[in-house]
């Protein structure tokens, strides 16, 4: 086991590969009530077309997910239930690259860690039990159709993409969840449940060779095969469509505008690219940026307006969006702040202050334990070490955050999505 | 962890909690008025617009700038509601002392624009810039009209309003949108200077530095306080008792899934001897995933796509809330009452009263883990003049009995039923 400090942070993390190929971090915190561990497999919503045992394989949209419902379930009942026992709040989450299983606990934190390791790697389905879940989830699929804020972030994924599997939402359709049966849902953790596609990070005060223990204790000792995913060929850098428009019952406008941004390879360079795509979004249309207080001054956004960058494999997008009276006006201003940026230069200033706001912002979102074992996680999953950045983020000159608004904030490259406000859809 | 409570002068006080834990400090000041229809309202656009310029940074880039260079600081209007008492004012978060860059204090410079915020308003003609209320009120009546946006949330409400429409707790924390259209910036000036005057303040602190540098670091606030008039006091809500039948309401809304909402009144509130036990049996019926309704209701019946109840510690209220299709609210309603007899009944094992009391527990404990959890946890009993932390409060629940638990039960009783449906 390797421990590794990181003085800026004022953190140590424990890092040990098992036989098996399974990576594990601690961040070991003391004085905590609570301990965290996230049990993560390298597989999401977006992983629909893959190669297993040599054949490619194409799944419904929504397996990921799917999987994720039905991991709860154990020959001998439900490990939600057991955790919730033991007083561990657990949950999971599936998104467009990762699904994830984690629980808190204030005690028994190896017994959680058990049962965490336990039902998340041994599978057990049965059609009754698959039947069940299709009605589960159909509702939940229901739920996100009457989400206005769902609705426009896929409309907006449509707008962009053309085929990235980015713009199929996570958890399918109606029709997507129907054609999944227990034999997909073994073929899909056979292939992403091995522990070399998988990742156990944890925050807390615990021992951390204990919990290299019980992983070895609990896990298979062998790896899987590696897989190969397909997404469809790279896409164009310019946006699919340039808007899209639906009509549900809200009270004004919700929109979402993206820009479509090259992806990103693996390692340090993954990890400098989200870091400039955060600073390039606060300087374009950030709380402190003079394009930011111009629409909320002109009322065309509030308080709900948000923003950020987003990086997955093969795609990458900065987004912002909220409530507005007139969406394309937000739209036309932010291609004008773009274009003005580019010409210009970033004001060195802002730029400054801008840096020292974000830093502060990392620095304190550490804070949260499932912020950094999810964060952890998925850079483990990039290739880089999350607790790196405070270096990265030094190296970031104005010069590579002007570089990315010239070549991402064109009109070729944006697409805006709105949700009018009506009775009919 | 040490917390100190102080009263800086009569009606202001600061809760200040010293701990290593974080790498943030968190900041926060706040007013505490009755929650009243006439006044809600404006309470609430009262730091809307405090937060849009002070007399030194007049607008919000320059305010954004200020917070930027103490480390990407924030501090952002609170409205909340605690019982009958709103809370406005503002809380932030910043970088600990401990992590910058050169070594340089955050929490002075914080407490400073906090101060500032509070205090020097940016002002035309004497009251504030008309502009700025124009702009915030209209952001003011969106944010109460985009309440029916997430149709769960919504319910809650609704059933709120409509179970406590002559209590202050029928009212909502944001007040209604016909008292926002009314605001001008002569009446939330006035209104400004009342809250100036008279509310009790709440000051809080958790971070790092001791309670003598924290209670220095706010003396701009304290200072900057009028003080002539006198503080109003803390008001505990009135009980009341369900209507022998209890009400029924129903709206339509352009939903796919049907939202299903029920109040009941516990007979208990947070100052009760009664409120752990009450505590445990809402984590026994609704509160948890090992919960009845969870357990029964969603999985085993899957009548619903969640079910749960909630408490609100300060009110004798406890809400159930429920995604049910259309077709099925009858027959949902009808086992969410069931599993609610079955706690009255003591037809729970122990297993279940154990899953129960640990997941209370450690939700309680875990509030010291998470630096706005505590904020929130410690301003409600600052509302409520209460001084029991989350651990102590942990204890209590720990010592309930199943007799007590069941007696906290059989005190639950249906008051409002509210169902929102699709278009016919």
């Amino acid at each position: 086991m390797v421990s590794k400090q990181y003085p800026r942070l004022g953190e140590t993390v424990f890092h040990e590969i098992l036989e098996n190929g399974l990576h594990v971090y601690v961040d070991r915190r003391r004085d905590f009530q609570k301990s965290y561990a996230f049990f993560a497999t390298n597989y999401g919503g977006m992983d629909m077309r893959f190669r297993l045992e040599g054949a490619w394989k194409n799944t419904p949209a929504g397996v990921a997910h799917f999987l994720e419902h039905k991991m709860f379930d154990t020959q001998d009942g439900n490990a939600l239930q057991d955790l919730a026992a033991n007083g561990a709040s657990p949950n999971a989450f599936t998104s467009s690259a990762i699904t994830g299983y984690f629980f808190e606990s204030t005690e028994k934190f190896f017994d959680n860690l058990r049962i965490l390791l336990s039902f998340v790697s041994i599978p057990w389905f049965t059609p009754e039990s698959v039947d069940k879940e299709q009605g589960i989830i159909g509702q939940e699929i229901r739920m996100v159709e009457d989400d206005p804020e769902n609705q426009v972030f896929y409309a907006l994924m449509e707008c962009l993409y053309d085929h990235h599997p980015i713009r199929v939402p996570i958890a399918g359709t109606q029709q997507s969840i129907a054609r999944i049966t227990a034999g997909t849902l073994y073929a899909c953790h056979k292939a992403f449940y091995n522990p070399a596609n998988m990742v156990l990070t944890v925050a807390g005060d615990v021992d951390p060779a204990q919990v290299c223990a019980v992983a070895r204790e609990i896990l298979p000792g062998q790896s899987g095969q590696p897989i190969d995913r397909d997404y469809g060929g790279e896409e164009a850098l310019e946006a699919a469509q340039g808007e899209k428009e639906l009509t549900m019952e809200v009270s004004t406008p919700i929109f979402q505008l993206g820009f479509k941004c090259d992806p990103a390879g693996t390692g340090a360079e993954w990890l400098r690219r989200s870091l400039t795509g955060e600073l390039a979004c606060e300087v374009l249309l950030g709380s402190s940026s003079p394009l930011y207080a111009r629409l909320y001054g002109e009322g065309l956004i509030n308080k709900n307006f948000g923003y950020g960058f987003e990086l997955y494999p093969g795609c990458a997008l900065l987004a912002a969006g909220g409530e507005s009276r007139d969406p394309r006006k937000v739209r036309d201003a932010v291609l004008a702040e773009g274009e003005r940026l580019a010409r210009e230069g970033v004001d060195p200033a802002l730029f400054g202050r801008v840096k020292k706001g974000c830093y502060g912002a990392k620095v304190r979102g550490l804070n949260s334990f499932e912020h950094v074992c999810i964060e952890l996680a998925q850079a483990h999953f990039a290739g880089v070490e999350y607790f790196t950045f405070p270096e990265t983020f030094d190296a970031i000159t104005p010069s590579d955050v002007e570089e990315c608004i010239r070549s991402w904030v064109t009109p070729r490259r944006c697409g805006l999505a709105v949700v009018r406000p009506g009775e009919e859809r | 962890m040490k917390v100190t409570q102080i009263t800086l002068r009569p009606g202001v006080h600061l809760t200040a909690v010293q701990t290593r834990k974080f790498k943030s400090s968190m900041l926060g000041a706040a007013f505490l008025a009755p929650l009243t229809e006439g006044e809600a309202a404006l309470n609430a656009l009262v730091p809307m617009v405090l937060r849009r310029g002070t007399a030194e940074h007049p607008d919000l880039e320059s305010l954004s700038a200020a917070l930027d260079e103490l480390y990407g600081g924030t501090l952002e209007p609170m409205v909340r509601k605690k019982g009958e008492t709103q809370c406005v004012g503002f809380v932030g978060s910043f970088l600990d002392d401990a992590y910058t860059l050169a070594g340089e204090r955050v929490l002075e410079p914080a407490a400073e624009l906090l101060a500032e915020l509070l205090l020097r308003p940016y002002t035309q003609d004497g009251a504030f810039c008309p502009d700025y209320t124009r702009q915030e009120r209209g952001n003011l009546i969106d944010r109460i009209k985009a309440q029916v946006n997430d149709k769960r949330q919504y319910a809650q409400l609704r059933v709120v309003a409509e179970m406590c429409g002559e209590e202050p707790f029928g009212v909502d924390r944001l007040g209604s949108e016909a008292a926002a259209r009314d605001i001008d910036a002569a009446l939330l000036w006035a209104q400004y200077q009342k809250l100036l005057r008279s509310a009790r303040v709440e000051l809080y602190y958790c971070g790092s530095a001791a309670p003598e540098r924290v209670q220095a670091a706010f003396a701009p606030v304290v200072e900057g306080l009028p003080r002539e008039g006198e503080r109003m006091a803390l008001v505990r809500p009135a009980k009341r008792a369900a209507p022998r039948k209890p009400r029924r309401v129903e709206e339509q809304l352009d939903v796919t899934q049907g939202k299903l909402a029920m109040g009941f009144r516990t007979n208990a509130d947070a100052w009760d001897g009664q409120y752990p036990a009450l505590a445990l049996v809402n984590a026994i019926y609704g509160g948890t995933t090992t919960s009845k309704l969870f357990l029964n209701v969603r999985e085993r019946l899957s009548l619903c796509y969640y079910a749960s109840s909630g408490l609100m510690k300060y009110k004798d209220v406890m809400l159930v809330s429920s995604g049910v299709e259309f077709d099925k609210v009858g027959q949902a309603e009808g086992e969410i009452l069931s599993q609610l007899y079955k706690c009255q009944t003591g037809d729970f094992s122990d297993d279940e009263l154990e899953w129960a009391r640990r997941s209370v527990v450690s939700t309680l404990l875990t509030t010291l883990d998470a630096q706005s959890r505590l904020e929130d946890y410690w301003l409600g009993q600052a509302a409520a003049g209460l001084t029991e932390g989350p651990d102590q409060l942990a204890a209590r629940v720990e010592q309930v009995t199943r007799e007590e638990a069941v007696a906290a039960a059989q005190d639950l009783i249906l008051d409002t039923v509210y169902f929102l449906k699709g278009r016919d």
